[in-house]
């Protein structure tokens, strides 16, 4: 096998996190050579679908403290408060920064970038580019990216595997804070990763002295989401067959407002912008579920509000199930098409109505993650030279519900901060020159590996367990989760996982056989949905977007903790690790 | 029962052979390009070949040539579609395999449009914005909508005789920053965008800006960079003119 050696950093993911992780590292020193390594051309990645905008405390009416009591509510109390204050001291300097480098947010007439509400946020605070801000953000982002040599891309090459090795710098266990399951210094290191190429088919492994994983959700877990194809959570498998821990898994984010037949996202921003939630009664039926905050109440309690209202009988209902409306025809075109022109251009196009004189059929589907490969303050996981970013990791500052708008802001200031991290780390290592005994060991076992997916013969079909495994999720680990249904839905799971071993790959040869890239995503999905399932069972409350029916409220004397979950022989082992309180103690969380 | 037939062109590199296949779909009122490809994969465990990722039109990877015409596949419905729906991949691009196409020259022509207002590549640490008004903004409205999808390369026939023409995609870049107050490199983009392979290749024949799934107009955008190249070039000539004069009277 290849190996491409020489590189400080490998960036695993072209994606928000990823792009500015490379930047910030490229700034830190420009005789780092640093690997930006997709599965896609990085403008593809799923960034470039957010629409709403990016949260920080841009005004002198709001505060950093203002803008870290909203996160931390809107989570339910389980947010890391340390995490949340260094993200919301750093979040206005990365949008200033971004303007710098050019990038369009929607301005005031004074000129100053603009300011949105958004939901869960007690002050406006949501800055935007339009309605396509994470579109306007991905590609200021690459076309910065461009500026710096020491950046090199490698575009649409799938990585199957970290490479470990015990000789790898030791350093970079963690801060001490106890954040991350135990890395002492006989943890083996992350060298490098083995990635297929996909125009040539080839199996290349690169070494390097640090990773950093920025491949963002597992959406795709689900059958209704508003994610992507990209979004199967292959670092969360990559970074879990390593040995890493995952973290809070059970917290899947439901976004009340897709469309209802295809699940594409119509963001919260229409709702910032006063758009109002309609049942077949033609009422705004938030007023009785979250009678202050209404349509800005956080995306957990909206989401459930309309499930209630699903099973009260007050939906519409239609070729594509149920769903409400989301009726923005009282802003206006001129707003619409100022504020919102990709939610016309969508509703129009794949809803075929003019949401300027017709309401969108809209009902919740799977939208984020706030799970993710643990990490601690500075974005390293408990194995050295391994950290993750953006919504692949979890710091946490989104705990059990994660607010609008403060995704795309992580993604920089943590995106950053992992760049910053890796280049400290890039300093102090010596990196290895030649792969060792037990590295050729591992690449050849990953070589069989790969081999043995294309050889198999056998007649599973792929599409028809990804599509089981979907549906499952949609049922047993969706809005409303009771243990009956969790039981049912890992039963349902564990025989994927095993059926999933008689997946013939219907295509043989190399060069871009999507089938084989299709079945070692699937696997690294089943996985995924494995954890979700164990932590969901094992925590007994309802908490942020996890409500159990049988144990329906929060009990913060048990279970004001996180879930971390590991790799053992006996499958998914789960331990905990307490919330960092700085200043808020858990209170009654009403909108 | 109705159906939607699509013949798609597919290509097998390890063979090297161009083959087509007949597929039909069952019809359905709201089924994209798309959703046809996929339902097929997916009942026939095919090993056909193409990219996709939002389904919504944005992230610019599903491009195809069907019925003749370059069109994002996620954004085109079957039921407008004369049968059979022929599909082949873009023009102007080596095919790796079926509709997936290596787009890596025209990817890289961004570059030449030097897109970023500064070229500065410290580490800055900002307290306030720029300033830039709604009206300034708006400058942008258009050329910033591409999404890199490459559907103007394919339509471009000067492409398809010279790789090495910058490109539509690339002059709607450059004059988005070009048109951005923010930019202070007007000058080094232009440098680079009026070079012999630059924007004077482009010879008006405007399918770009027909395909473009996003308005973008890179036709128009060319235009007016041909424009400040004008401009951009006499400026050079009367700079260097006067420092040649200057230095002439010196000695």
């Amino acid at each position: 096998m290849e190996t491409i050696s020489g590189n400080d950093i490998l960036i695993i993911g072209g994606g928000a996190a990823g792009l500015r992780a490379a930047i910030e590292a490229a700034e830190t020193d420009e005789n780092l050579k640093i690997a930006l390594v997709s599965k896609v051309y990085p403008t593809r990645s799923h960034t470039v679908s957010a629409e709403g905008g990016l949260a920080a405390a841009m005004r002198e009416y709001d505060s950093v403290e203002n803008h870290a009591y909203d996160t931390v509510k809107g989570s339910d109390f389980l947010a890391d408060q340390d995490a949340v204050e260094y993200f919301v001291k750093n979040a206005r300097e990365e949008i200033l920064r971004l303007e710098h480098w050019g990038c369009p947010w929607s301005r005031e007439e004074n000129g100053k970038i603009a300011v949105r509400a958004f939901g869960g946020m007690n002050a406006k605070r949501t800055v935007y580019a339009a309605d396509k801000t994470g579109f306007y953000l991905l590609h200021s982002l690459f076309e910065r990216s461009l500026l710096y040599e020491n950046i090199k891309r490698y575009d649409e090459w799938y990585v199957t595997k970290l490479l470990t090795s015990d000789s790898a710098g030791k350093i970079g266990v963690g801060d001490n804070s106890g954040k991350t399951s135990p890395g002492d210094n006989s943890t083996p290191g992350i060298c490098g990763i083995t990635a297929l190429h996909l125009k040539t088919g080839k199996l290349v492994a690169f070494t390097a002295k640090v990773v950093i994983l920025a491949t963002g959700g597992a959406g795709r877990i689900y059958k209704f989401t508003t994610n992507s194809a990209l979004n199967t959570g292959d670092g969360l498998a990559l970074a879990y067959n390593a040995g890493a821990a995952l973290k809070d898994m059970e917290f899947v984010q439901f976004h009340p407002t897709a469309m209802a037949k295809t699940g594409i996202l119509i963001t919260e921003a229409a709702r910032g912008e006063g758009g109002y939630l309609i049942n077949k009664n033609g009422e705004r039926f938030l007023q009785k579920h979250l009678p202050e905050k209404m349509e800005l109440g956080p995306r957990d309690m909206v989401s459930r509000a309309i499930v209630s209202e699903i099973y009260a009988g007050n939906s519409f209902e239609g070729p594509h199930g149920h769903y409400v409306h989301l009726d923005i025809r009282h802003l206006g075109e001129k707003l619409i098409d100022e504020k919102l022109p990709l939610v016309r251009e969508i509703a129009i196009s794949y809803g075929g109505t003019d949401p300027v004189y017709e309401p969108i059929a809209v009902r919740p589907a799977q939208h984020y993650t706030m799970g993710g490969v643990a990490v601690n303050l500075n974005k390293e996981t408990g194995i050295p030279g391994l950290l993750a970013a953006g919504e692949t990791a979890c710091s946490t500052i989104h705990g059990a519900n994660r607010l609008g708008s403060n995704s795309l802001s992580e993604c920089l200031v943590f995106g950053a901060l992992a760049g910053r991290t890796a280049a400290a780390h890039c300093h102090k290592t010596h990196a290895q020159k030649h792969p060792s005994a037990d590295l050729a060991a591992q690449m050849k076992d990953e070589e069989n590996r790969i081999d043995q997916h294309l050889k198999n013969d056998g007649k599973e079909s792929l599409a028809a367990i990804r599509n089981e495994m979907q549906e499952n999720m949609d049922h047993h680990a969706g809005i409303l989760r009771s243990e009956k249904s969790l039981e049912f839905g890992l039963n349902k799971l564990m025989e994927l996982r095993e059926r999933v071993k008689n997946v013939g790959v219907g295509d043989k040869s190399t060069i871009f056989n999507t089938g084989l890239i299709a079945l070692l995503e699937l696997e690294g999905m089943l996985l995924i949905c494995e954890t979700i399932f164990k932590t969901a069972l094992n925590r007994t409350e309802s908490r942020g977007a996890h409500y159990r029916t049988d144990f329906h409220s929060r009990d913060d004397k048990n279970w004001l903790k996180h879930q971390l979950v590991v790799k053992s022989e006996g499958g998914p082992k789960i331990t905990h690790q307490p919330v960092t309180i700085t200043k808020w103690l858990p209170s009654e969380r009403t909108y | 029962m109705q159906h939607f037939t699509l013949r798609i062109q597919r290509y097998d590199p390890e063979k090297e052979t161009v083959f087509f296949e007949e597929h039909n779909v069952p019809w359905t009122e709201d089924f994209t390009v798309l959703d046809a490809l996929n339902h097929i994969k997916d009942k026939t465990g095919a090993s056909l070949a193409y990219r996709w990722a939002c389904r919504m039109g944005i992230c610019g990877s599903c491009g195809a040539i069907v019925n003749g015409k370059p069109i994002l596949m996620c954004s085109t419905f079957c039921r407008d579609l004369k049968q059979p729906i022929r599909i082949r991949p873009l023009a102007n691009f080596p095919v790796i395999k079926d509709l997936v196409v290596d787009t890596d020259d025209a990817m890289n022509k961004f570059r030449e449009a030097m897109p970023y207002t500064k070229i500065q590549k410290q580490h800055i640490a900002p307290t306030e914005e720029t300033l830039q008004t709604p009206a300034q903004l708006r400058k942008l409205k258009y050329a910033s909508q591409c999404i890199k999808c490459m559907l103007c390369y394919s339509a471009c026939p000067v492409y398809g005789l010279n790789k090495d023409f910058v490109g539509p995609a690339a002059g709607a870049v450059a004059e988005r920053y070009n048109k951005d107050s923010r930019d202070e490199i007007k000058d080094k983009r232009m440098d680079s965008m009026t070079g012999d392979n630059g924007v004077y290749k482009c010879s008006y024949i405007g399918e770009c800006s027909q395909v473009c799934p996003k308005s973008v107009d890179p036709a128009a955008a060319l235009q007016k960079l041909k424009v400040a190249g004008i401009f951009h070039t006499a400026k050079s000539i009367a700079k260097s003119a006067s420092a040649a004069i200057s230095s002439k009277r010196k000695s």
